[in-house]
């Protein structure tokens, strides 16, 4: 039996599992467990010095209220999956949760836990090297001079290049969606687009999220009848293996121009990555292989590549045709 | 800090249910079901692969849905119903899935096939077994380093059908 001298404490209620977390700065809020037992027992690299099991609280479900969809974060991917709405209204969203994972981490893993994944970049997942940025402040990155065919090209820079590498994330920042959190002082509600932050001169500091605060429920805006939208996954197995890129786009056209339109990257950036930039050529612009060009282009205008990452400026531009296409045919 | 720090205990009890048997443990809190189910419950039919959740090779049933067993603490399922390999036998006739992968010649070494089978199992009741494409997608999770890929879905079909 393998003694990692980690104290596991079951939550109550979600006051009581904010303070079990707040009091102690080591804490760690425990509830699929596929991504935190992952780092913490086998590859080691956080080390938690409490886990306070959130699994059982009544934080599950998918309600609706009106256009929004209400989806309490320890709902698992399989069930948001299923949802009838999320199947009728929100075919992008059902598509990235069913090309992530395997059905057992689907079962097993939940929304929030989804949102808060850590980055898959194998040198932050490896212990034995020195130099993370993300993991040790200052240290150095070993990913700009190492093998990184999984890296991010947005919202990267010379101090990391660690991909977010949710699917799910990426139609969430196209349709807007907003999380809700809440810690001693209350609830706060964040805008997922305000909610990540690119790693600049930080990257150990990934997100808005304080310790201690809890993830409770991510509500995402339905899109209105009549819109197109779709996720597809660029990847080099055809199942159970992460993106290289991947895009989520949502449009509307009237009599052949685009009147509306949500486009989301996946596989190349930082934090999940909403492209105002492309939606921004597509409106008002006819629906055409011209438009969707141009919208490619600006969505991945100054890249910030590494050898092992070039690929992905041209791959990407493509991915974001492929997925205008689909939407708009 | 808390006055909760100097009292810190690291281990559990817990009531683990597996294939309708209660067993009480005590346990380190760490102790992952895989763990538990081979080391202190002896029930090796469950095989440890990757033990890192990639592998499917760890699958087992909890309350009915496939998980992997390396990626979840024996205290996450206290009392929870856990069905293992060992627990799919009828009276000691083999589920039709076992069955099938007899049948079939649906494995080489064998080290993968407890997971694959369970996998499978869940993969009929969540009604995913329409065609062959369906069957790999929805089974991608459990993977076979001798590739009998095809004659496992040549089991599952056959069952799917029958």
């Amino acid at each position: 039996m393998t003694r990692t001298g980690i104290e596991y404490l079951r939550a109550k209620d979600q006051d009581s599992a904010v303070a079990l977390v707040a009091e102690d700065p080591d804490a760690a809020f425990l509830a699929g467990g596929t991504t935190e037992l992952d780092l913490a027992l086998k590859d080691r690299v956080v080390h938690p010095s409490r886990f306070v099991d959130i699994g059982r609280l009544p934080l599950r479900g998918v309600t609706r209220d009106g256009d929004r969809l209400r989806v309490a974060a320890l709902t698992t991917m399989e069930e948001l999956a299923a949802d009838p709405t999320v199947r009728a209204r929100l075919p992008l969203v059902r598509e990235a949760l069913l090309l992530g994972a395997s059905t057992q981490l689907r079962n097993m893993a939940t929304i929030g836990g989804n949102l808060l994944q850590r980055t898959r970049c194998r040198y932050f997942r490896d212990p034995d090297v020195a130099a993370c940025n993300k993991r040790e402040p200052g240290s150095g990155c070993a990913a700009i001079e190492g093998v990184a065919r999984m890296h991010a090209i947005l919202g990267a820079g010379p101090s990391c290049i660690a991909l977010h590498a949710s699917d799910l994330c990426v139609p969430l920042v196209a349709l807007d969606a907003v999380v809700e959190l809440l810690d001693a002082d209350g609830p706060r509600r964040v805008p997922l687009t305000d909610f990540y932050l690119t790693p600049g001169d930080r990257p150990d500091v990934e997100t808005v999220l304080r310790h201690g605060e809890l993830l409770t429920h991510v509500e995402i805006p339905l899109l209105p009848a009549g819109t197109r939208s779709a996720y597809i996954k660029v990847r080099d197995r055809t199942s159970y293996e992460f993106g290289l890129t991947t895009a989520g786009a949502a449009v509307q056209v009237d009599d052949g121009t685009i009147t509306m339109a949500r486009v989301g990257l996946g596989g190349v950036g930082t934090v999940p990555w909403r492209s105002w930039e492309a939606e921004r050529v597509l409106v008002g612009s006819p629906a055409n292989e011209r438009t969707f060009a141009a919208a490619a282009q600006a969505a991945i205008r100054d890249p910030f590549t590494v050898p092992g990452t070039e690929f992905k400026v041209e791959l990407a531009k493509r991915t974001i045709v492929r997925i205008l296409r689909t939407v708009t045919s | 800090m808390s006055s909760t720090t100097a009292a810190r205990s690291t281990e559990v009890t817990v009531e683990l249910r597996v294939n309708g048997r209660t067993y009480p443990a005590r346990l380190d809190s760490t102790t992952t079901l895989l763990d538990a189910l081979r080391d202190e419950l002896h029930l090796t039919g469950t095989k440890k692969g990757c033990d890192q959740g990639a592998c499917g090779a760890c699958t087992v049933l909890r309350d009915g849905k496939r998980i992997v067993s390396c990626l979840t603490l024996a205290a996450q399922c206290d009392g929870s119903e856990i069905t293992t390999i060992e627990g799919l036998a009828d009276d000691g006739v083999p589920h039709p899935v076992q069955e099938a992968f007899v049948r079939h010649d649906a494995l080489q070494c064998g080290y993968c096939t407890a997971g694959q089978v369970m996998s499978a199992v869940a993969l009929l009741r969540e009604g995913r077994a329409h065609t062959d494409d369906e069957i790999r997608e929805f089974m991608s999770g459990n993977l076979c380093r001798c590739a009998a890929y095809p004659n496992i879905v040549a089991a599952i079909r056959e069952v799917a059908d029958s």
